[in-house]
């Protein structure tokens, strides 16, 4: 399939530590890909690797079948590669719009000069960009804080904002990293409806606690304990793997299933 | 919006007009002062107030423009038209600036600081190392090239006064001003001015939002030197001189304390800021006077009240006086 994103023997060390180790994944078009596993177990690193964050020591990526060789980050968002941040990263002395905005200039046509002499084409382009964010701010029912800057306001609209940024530049791949931590279960419910309705547009990679959301949201799962994959499958087969019962054992998993 | 800024700024033509040409040769002479720390400290605003980086070099980058200009207008047999040696000025202190942004692009904070520091303290030094060239500690004497005759006869024309050279220079400075607050207003509210604010609020988001850092730092650091180059070739013709004496990192602290005087960002900050540093040290050292100080100690007074005025305003208004003075409109509206 060409829109699919491959990691194979993908290892990081962090002096001493191994963070990853030997580890390969793939997700496919409009595929939910869930990666899970306990504290520390290299969840934010994987990501980090797919971002161009951490250089692997060893293996590769691969996305739409071309090798990604000295991925640099901010090479991503023109691959069509988004990720939202476990700690949202938003731009505090700017407005929720102008947040949004950012994340939109992928889509921008005009450069330096037309932007500094003021040229009508960039007035323009300021323009389609604008109609985006504002039509991405009405997806996510927080067009109304447009102009209000994001520390002002409650943490799960701050989440919805950082969403809206990263979904605007319509990537092909979304890296979710924890979406519902620090949710109500309602906004959590909310969250996993999102994430199901974007599989016609993108592909989905999800790190994730509570098992409940990514067991219901996920297509496919891989579970890592201490850099390693220890299972992968579908939701219904990791449930039940020893393996992972093992592994999050002593953890404190928020699961509504008899976990322990 | 960059039609608003067009219509300001033909607005600001017509006061500058009217304010110039009813004021004496001595306030000419402050104004085309203001003009050139009103620019400078423009390009410093954006960089530090929208960008986030600490330059405490900009001293050094207007000693670049102002011995550009003073080199070019050497030759006895004719130079360049005026407005030409300027742009050439602005575009030798742009590369400078360009090499000096690249090395310093992986810096950030106070190390930034420390390598623009470095800057300060080595430019003044150039001319002293190639004194048979740069004139060493004397400096080099910047000759005003004559008033273009047309210039002259339009002015005369329009306004039933001599052009003076003075005022021909305080026109020149704040046709510079109009132009390069027309332009960084431009740059301020596109996504360049934008991609630069999400730099300094999160690198990390930033890049993910695909913006290359070190070419956004660059970038801002390049634009805010060519506003340097042109103030501090404007400051070369106002003084007569372009000499290490003039560019001490002083003159970077000054800078830096009027652009945070008027607020950090702010274009309109700047202005203030330019202003409080060319008259409040007259208005300061005036009242002295009036109180019974000798000139000495009058003199002595004003970088003393100065710093006072600063730490006031960091403590009362952290946004600024342009920033204060907006938050008091909008109380006044709303009560
Ligand atoms: N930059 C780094 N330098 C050194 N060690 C690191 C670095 N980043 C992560 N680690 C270590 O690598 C291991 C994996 O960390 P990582 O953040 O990937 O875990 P995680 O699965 O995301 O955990 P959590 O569920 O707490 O978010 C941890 O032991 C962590 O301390
Ligand atoms: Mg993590």
């Amino acid at each position: 399939m060409a829109e699919t994103f491959e990691m194979s023997g993908v290892s990081v060390n962090f002096g001493g530590l191994v963070a990853l180790s030997d580890v390969s994944l793939s997700v496919a078009a409009g595929q939910v890909l869930g990666v899970i596993g306990p504290n520390g177990a290299g969840k934010t690193t994987l990501f980090n690797v797919a971002c161009g964050f951490v250089r692997p020591d060893t293996g590769t990526l691969t996305w739409r079948g071309e090798e990604l060789r000295k991925l640099r980050p901010h090479q991503l968002a023109g691959l069509g590669i988004a990720r939202s941040l476990q700690e949202l990263g938003l731009f505090d002395r700017m407005t929720v719009l102008d947040n949004v905005l950012v994340g939109a200039d992928r889509h921008a046509t005009t450069g330096f000069w037309p932007a500094l002499l003021g040229l009508p084409r960039r007035a323009k382009d300021e323009r389609a960009l604008r109609d985006r964010a504002m039509a991405a701010l009405e997806e996510f029912d927080i067009a109304d804080v447009a102009a209000r800057y994001p520390a002002s306001l409650p943490y799960p609209v701050r989440k919805r904002v950082a969403l809206a940024r990263a979904l605007v530049g319509e990537p092909d791949l979304l890296l979710l990293d924890e979406p519902a931590s620090g949710l109500s279960s309602a906004e959590m419910a909310e969250i996993g409806e999102l994430v199901r309705g974007l599989t016609d547009r993108m592909s989905v990679m999800l790190v994730e606690h509570h098992m409940d959301l990514v067991m219901s949201v996920c297509d496919d799962i891989v579970v890592l304990d201490f850099g390693k994959v220890i299972a992968r499958g579908a939701p219904a087969e990791i449930q039940a793997d020893p393996a992972v019962q093992a592994a999050y054992l002593g953890e404190d998993v928020v699961t509504g299933a008899d976990s322990r | 919006m960059v039609r608003r800024h067009l219509l300001l700024a033909l607005g600001a033509l017509v006061v500058v007009v009217l304010v110039l040409e009813t004021t004496s040769q001595f306030r000419n002479a402050q104004f085309a002062a203001m003009a050139y720390y009103a620019i400078a400290a423009a390009g410093l605003t954006i960089l530090t107030g929208l960008n986030g980086q600490l330059s405490l070099g900009h001293g050094a980058l207007m000693a670049v423009g102002a011995y550009s200009t003073a080199l070019m207008l050497q030759s006895r047999e004719g130079t360049l038209p005026l407005l030409v040696i300027l742009a050439l000025a602005t575009v030798i202190t742009v590369v400078v600036g360009a090499l000096v942004g690249v090395a310093a692009a992986r810096l950030h904070g106070p190390y930034l600081a420390g390598a623009t520091l470095a800057l300060a303290v080595a430019i003044p030094g150039i001319p002293l190392y190639f004194s048979e060239w740069l004139g060493g500690e004397q400096g080099l004497n910047v000759r005003m090239p004559e008033i273009p005759v047309w210039l002259a006869d339009a002015a005369y024309f329009v306004t039933g006064q001599e052009l003076t050279q003075i005022r021909y220079l305080a026109y020149l400075g704040w046709l510079g001003v109009i132009v390069v607050f027309v332009l960084l207003a431009n740059l301020s509210r596109s996504r360049v001015g934008r991609n630069w604010q999400a730099v300094r609020d999160d690198e990390v988001a930033a890049e993910l939002a695909g913006i290359n850092l070190g070419r956004a730092r660059v970038q801002a650091f390049v634009v805010s030197a060519g506003c340097a180059g042109l103030a501090g070739g404007l400051l070369a013709l106002s003084a007569r001189l372009a000499a290490p004496s003039g560019f001490t990192l002083t003159l970077s602290l000054l800078l830096l304390s009027a652009v945070v005087l008027g607020g950090l960002g702010s274009l309109v900050g700047a202005l203030v800021g330019a202003a409080l540093l060319t008259f409040l040290p007259q208005v300061v050292t005036g009242a002295g006077t009036d109180l019974g100080l000798t000139d000495v100690q009058a003199a002595q007074l004003a970088p003393l009240i100065y710093g006072l005025v600063t730490v006031l305003v960091v403590l009362l208004a952290p946004a600024g006086l342009a920033g204060g003075l907006r938050k008091l409109i909008h109380w006044r509206r709303s009560s």
